[in-house]
């Protein structure tokens, strides 16, 4: 197993590498000239041509690779270029290694950046998992131990209209209604969870359960549905055989062999959120990570964009080996190697 | 009921059982008015092909339809208490504890999570009040009687562990932890190799003489009935066609359901010559019964039966020629001519001449 996770480290930071050269190229072939964004409108030649060699754009790809790569490694200075630096002193700007690079548009290292807005995305996926796991088991389970009844129907058609809904519209609607117009909560913000629980659990709540909807209503069907595949299973008529309760049969027994698959599913749709999530960071003005990387692209700042790519790759890689260590652990035929 | 009979109160008494599945194509009659007695240290055989309903008939002695929306009529008397009257929590305390049952495929019936001991240990808490540490101790004995070896360091072992015929004796443990009078095995050698075949059969005749258990073991195999089997009852489209005395039954069938199923058996031991006959045709739907004897399709020999009997009237299960402990369901006036003269110089040409010598 120790053998197997040091395997799965390796392969993980070589995609790593690939993708942050991947990302690189994507952005070189895109045309733009992140240059003339970082400048401003009214820029001469020589102030553009600065702006780049303060960038280090004027340098081959190859090289702003190799930059980006030794900087994450030993740390970097900006600006760029060396005499630049020497020029203007006071403005440089040091990144500790395992540096992603500086964005221009904030004038800041991106690892600053991302700390900064990190937590805000990994509250929001947190809370919205926890609620998606609960409610897509309990009312997924409810369907399923009901099935063809009423309860079931309805809830199978809630789960159809939640994910119908664009989270964009959803969102919209309970910050105009619940937030707004009944005042049930106030109106969502961002608390750090160590400054203020409470503040943070009601900033939090309608954001969590706006993203957390979509899922939910995803993971009540595939509960259902595992749970009517498990019954059928020989073991839960061994288990009945026996002269279990329903309870225990139910309980243990059939949410067991349930677990499994979602534990799986869901740790992989949890490492996709935590890097950010778009739209309902925008819809609750949200500073995370989701809505800093759109302003990234839009801003065409390239060291930012990157920052988040690896990011985000970074988390779902890592996830993986988890989820795949974690299966190990559950599910007591799997064996790695 | 006219069955074969022993000494004292048979433990379990089927009087007419009805298991009826509403589907929306209608009512599937999975076992329908079928009668049979087990009594203690007994094995009685059932046996048919796929869909005859013999494995529903069990499940039924089990509870297991207890709050499913299948329709059950008739009587089920085990020691005394008819199961079909009992509620499903009065049934819940029955199973595993006064009934249990071996599966079929172990593999599939043991829950690929819990360790074989942790199956067997909840099996006999259900039922006892007993500590943890004692059921764990009662597990460990257990998997030794049944001969599992190191039984000590196996109970912790999951069931993708052990090999199959070990799973089906750890299945055979559980089964028997409560120390049931009454043991339903399914098909309990279907997925084993044929040697570990034989020695679960063994296991379950010793074991039977140790508790004095009786034993229903449904199969498809005449082969597994030959060596169990005290009586056997050959069931098709949900009724039984033909009940006896295996002896009795193996030798002189009477019905061509059972002759069909003796021509099927193929013999690794015995003449080449003899045939392998398959009986044509498929098991009738249960939705749609056919008309008069349910198996008259599929018949060879319906043109030996005056008119059109066989297909207009349903035969009784009756006795036949040979005494009131043999029971048929056929309409054939002079089977066991039909059965010397024809079946057996197919199937078993060497055992003709046997019986001509000895001047049978």
């Amino acid at each position: 197993m120790f053998a197997y996770t040091i395997r799965r480290i390796i392969s993980g930071s070589l995609l790593l590498i690939v993708m942050s050269m991947v990302t690189f190229l994507l952005f070189y072939a895109s045309t733009s000239h992140p240059e003339r964004y970082a400048c401003g409108q009214k820029c001469t030649p020589a102030q553009l041509e600065l702006t780049r060699k303060a960038l280090g754009y004027d340098k081959p790809l190859v090289e702003q690779w190799g930059k980006f790569a030794r900087g994450f490694v030993m740390g970097r200075d900006f600006p760029d270029n060396a005499e630049l630096r020497k020029a203007q002193p006071d403005q440089v700007i040091h990144c500790d290694p395992g540096c992603l690079g500086l964005s221009y548009t904030y004038t800041s290292t991106v690892n600053k950046l991302l700390k900064e807005k990190l937590p805000v995305s990994i509250s929001l996926a947190l809370a919205a998992y926890v609620l998606w796991i609960m409610g897509g088991v309990i009312l997924g389970v409810t369907a399923a131990l009901n099935k063809g009844k009423l309860i079931d129907r309805s809830i199978v058609a809630l789960a159809l209209v939640a994910f119908a809904f664009p989270t964009f519209f959803i969102g919209l609607l309970f910050l105009k209604f619940v937030a707004i117009k009944w005042g049930v909560v106030k109106v969502p913000q961002y608390t750090p969870l160590m400054d203020n629980p409470w503040a943070w659990a009601t900033g939090m709540i309608l954001p969590a359960i706006t993203l957390a909807l979509v899922y939910m209503a995803g993971y009540i069907r595939m509960t259902r549905a595992f749970v009517l595949e498990t019954l059928t299973e020989d073991y839960i008529r061994t288990a009945r055989a026996k002269g279990l309760t329903k309870r225990k049969v139910i309980g243990k027994h059939t949410l067991r062999a349930v677990l499994t698959p979602l534990v799986t599913l869901s740790g992989l749709d949890l490492a996709g959120l935590l890097g950010g999530t778009i739209i309902t960071e925008k819809v609750f003005n949200f500073n995370g990570v989701g809505k800093m990387s759109v302003d990234a692209i839009q801003r065409h700042d390239l060291s930012l964009v990157v920052g988040i790519v690896l990011l985000v790759a970074a988390i779902v890689i890592i996830a993986n080996i988890i989820v795949d260590l974690l299966y190990a652990v559950i599910d007591p035929r799997v064996r790695l190697g | 009921m006219a069955g074969p009979a022993g000494s004292g109160a048979p433990l379990l008494v089927v009087k007419d059982l009805k298991v009826h599945f509403p589907t929306s194509d209608g009512v599937v009659k999975a076992v329908d008015g079928l009668s049979y007695t087990v009594e203690r240290g007994k094995t009685l055989g059932i046996v048919g092909e796929s869909g005859s309903g013999k494995s529903v008939s069990s499940s039924a002695i089990m509870g297991l339809f207890h709050g499913t929306n299948a329709q059950l009529a008739g009587q089920i008397i085990l020691d005394g208490t008819d199961v079909l009257t009992l509620s499903e929590n009065e049934m819940r305390k029955l199973r595993g504890r006064d009934v249990a049952m071996i599966f079929q495929d172990p593999l599939s019936a043991l829950h690929p999570y819990y360790t074989v001991g942790a199956q067997i240990i909840e099996a006999y808490r259900v039922h006892s009040d007993v500590s943890k540490k004692v059921a764990r101790r009662r597990a460990i004995e257990l998997l030794d009687r049944v001969g599992i070896p190191q039984p000590d360091r196996r109970v912790d072992d999951y069931p993708h562990q052990f090999s199959g015929g070990m799973r089906q004796r750890a299945m055979i443990a559980m089964g028997l932890v409560n120390d049931p009078a009454m043991l339903i095995a399914d098909e309990p050698t279907t997925a084993l190799d044929v040697t570990v075949q034989a020695q679960i059969l063994d296991l379950l005749q010793d074991l039977q003489r140790e508790f004095n258990s009786a034993i229903i073991i449904i199969t498809h195999d005449l082969g597994v009935i030959a060596e169990v089997a005290d009586e056997v009852l050959v069931m098709y489209a949900g009724r039984a066609v033909e009940y006896g005395k295996t002896s009795e039954i193996l030798t002189h069938p009477e019905m061509p359901y059972t002759w069909g199923l003796l021509s099927s058996v193929p013999d690794v031991t015995g003449d080449t010559s003899a045939k392998l006959i398959p009986i044509p045709g498929n098991p009738p739907s249960l939705l749609n019964p056919p008309s008069g004897c349910h198996f008259h399709p599929r018949c060879a020999f319906t043109d030996k039966v005056a008119g059109d009997l066989c297909r207009t009237t349903a035969p009784e299960l009756a006795p036949g020629s040979r005494g009131s402990a043999h029971l048929k369901r056929c309409h054939l006036p002079d089977p066991e001519t039909i059965y010397q003269t024809e079946i057996l110089p197919e199937i078993a040409p060497d055992l003709v001449e046997v019986l001509a010598e000895e001047g049978h």
